[in-house]
């Protein structure tokens, strides 16, 4: 089944991208398409690459090789700033508040050079109601999951057309996870594109209207939530014997109840798709 | 009682090196940035100063109104250009660059100007002139004005960061550069800006230090940098209050040396500022936000 979002032209589009931190290759040959209106969670282990690709994709690395595409226009040359004000606003891991400044001053600075559109301070005081009576405090004060929020807000008060998420979950309880997630449909509902990476899997599946799997910097599975079973979806976290060859094209032919889905991993015999060529 | 007057005279002079330091203080706060150069800039204004009054014949005070703004777009330019660069090869390039601009500024002034110094005639009543309160104390007015103006201009640019579009940009700048870009910020603009402030103020203290006392194109190192510095860290690194309480507590620590023997004056604030090093790193005032 595909998503009717996906008959229109890709919002952020990343083509054959490959970055290098030093002689490391970080990521290599990675292409993904953003349709508007979707939730695109990447998923993959510890140093699969995940952040590396979304600060690639914000502009705070530079690709040895490979485009990304805002909308038909390539921003892979843009700095960081002109691709915020573009529209591709990242919420950075760690949060990275501005700790000598209030809630609202953050928010102030998040709203300086933003777009034109549905978000306002006031919204996201709306949205997170505990944030206005707060909103002189300094961020330092608040706790983690207050800070995410307030992270969050910073990056909507921009206006994004594609809000990119790293790691919202990390050093969060998991009930203040499932409280920030719980708001992602609210912000949906204003029109943003939402690119997220995650290393709680199954935060991701609940969320996410496609998945993307990393490991060790390619790409090992991508799908939508419902065709992917949870033992193909760990095979390719953790590069167990041989995933499925990444691309819709694997995907394309899977009917809802596949077989081929929950196969285990063979332990002998020649491997044959086509991500070993 | 002479006590009582050096006290006052270092006070007010505290005022002129706080005008020096609250430059320096801002350029490191916001890029980390050590200005080598800033004591000569100040010497740069004053030459500059002393040249458009020459040549206009304008009022002194008036020199003020041009230089100022002439030295804050110099700082900008500089910044985006040579300081800039500089900086994205890392930290002590800037150290490196500045050292050299130091050099280049001094010989340049040596130059064209010889070695003689110069002060900024102003022919005002008011430079020469003090006012006395009983028979020991008196006050020039010069000194007054001057300790005056380094409120007022404190003052604003406390008001300027805490109040501002761009104050509040260049805490969060200061705060976290790539978070900054990420919400849209041009850093090195920004940047630019808080060097054009930090250019202001060091060229409306040189002006002021011309009229007080004499400059010559080694000032700038031999003096303004130094008593810059030593306010800077004795008030704290980064905070605005601290460069006044630094450079008061500097200039009364001068005042009184000299009191004490009159060859004394500079080794008694460095002796201050030595002994503030050593036991209280950090400054006298440490900077608000510890977080």
């Amino acid at each position: 089944m595909s998503t009717q979002a996906e008959t229109g032209a890709p919002l952020l589009e990343v083509s054959r991208l490959e970055v290098h931190h030093g002689q490391l290759r970080a990521l290599q040959d990675i292409s993904l398409s953003v349709y508007p209106g979707q939730v695109y969670a990447i998923i993959g282990a510890n140093g699969a690459g995940k952040s590396t690709l979304l600060r690639t994709i914000a502009g705070l690395h530079r690709p040895t090789t490979g485009t990304v595409v805002l909308d038909g226009t390539d921003v892979t040359r843009l700095r960081t700033d002109r691709r915020a004000t573009r529209g591709i606003v990242m919420v950075p891991e760690g949060r990275r508040l501005f700790g000598s400044l209030t809630v609202e001053e953050n928010l102030q600075v998040g709203a300086t050079y933003a777009r034109s559109g549905p978000w306002t301070i006031e919204r996201v005081y709306e949205l997170f109601g505990w944030m206005r009576e707060r909103r002189h405090q300094r961020t330092a004060q608040l706790s983690g999951g207050e800070q995410q929020s307030v992270a969050i807000g910073r990056a909507l008060v921009a206006n994004p057309r594609v809000l990119l998420l790293d790691e919202l979950s990390l050093g969060l309880a998991p009930v203040v996870v499932q409280r920030i997630y719980a708001m992602l449909p609210q912000i949906l509902e204003t029109g943003l594109t939402v690119l997220l990476v995650e290393q709680d899997v199954s935060q991701a599946l609940q969320v996410a209207s496609r998945v993307h799997c990393l490991l060790e910097g390619r790409t090992t599975l991508e799908g939508e939530p419902g065709d992917l079973t949870p033992d193909r979806v760990e095979a390719a976290y953790f590069g167990l014997g041989h995933a499925d060859g990444h691309g819709d094209g694997a995907m394309a032919g899977t009917d809802p109840g596949g077989g081929d889905g929950g196969q285990p991993v063979p332990s002998a015999g020649p491997p044959a798709d086509e991500s070993e060529g | 009682m002479g006590w009582v007057n050096a006290i006052i005279q270092g006070v007010l002079t505290g005022g002129l090196y706080a005008l020096f330091a609250c430059g320096l203080s801002l350029m490191f706060g916001v890029m980390k940035v050590v200005n080598l150069a800033h004591g000569d800039l100040a010497v740069v204004a004053g030459y500059v100063a002393i040249g458009v009054i020459t040549v206009t014949h304008i009022p002194v005070l008036w020199s003020f109104v041009i230089v100022v703004p002439v030295m804050a777009i110099f700082g900008y330019v500089l910044q985006r250009t040579l300081i800039q660069g500089a900086l994205d090869r890392g930290p002590l390039t800037t150290l490196i660059v500045t050292f050299g601009l130091s050099v280049v500024i001094e010989n340049a002034l040596l130059q064209f100007f010889t070695a003689n110094s110069r002060a900024i005639g102003t022919g005002l009543a008011l430079v020469r002139e003090s006012f006395h309160i009983g028979s020991q104390i008196q006050i020039p007015y010069l000194l007054l004005v001057i300790f005056a103006v380094a409120v007022i201009v404190l003052l604003g640019l406390q008001y300027f960061l805490s109040g501002s579009k761009y104050g509040r940009l260049i805490r969060a700048v200061a705060d976290d550069q790539e978070a900054a870009q990420l919400a849209g910020v041009d850093y090195r603009h920004v940047f630019g800006i808080a060097a054009g402030i930090a250019f202001g103020t060091v060229a409306l203290a040189g002006i002021s230090y011309g009229m007080y006392s004499q400059l010559d194109p080694t000032t700038g190192t031999d003096t303004i940098l130094l008593f810059a510095f030593a306010a800077v860290v004795i008030g704290g690194l980064g905070s605005l209050w601290g460069t006044l309480l630094g450079g008061v507590v500097l200039g009364v620590a001068q005042q009184i040396g000299a009191q004490i023997n009159i060859s004394d004056e500079v080794l008694a604030g460095y002796i201050v500022f030595l002994a503030v090093l050593v036991l209280r790193p950090q400054g006298l005032t440490t900077r608000r936000s510890q977080s």
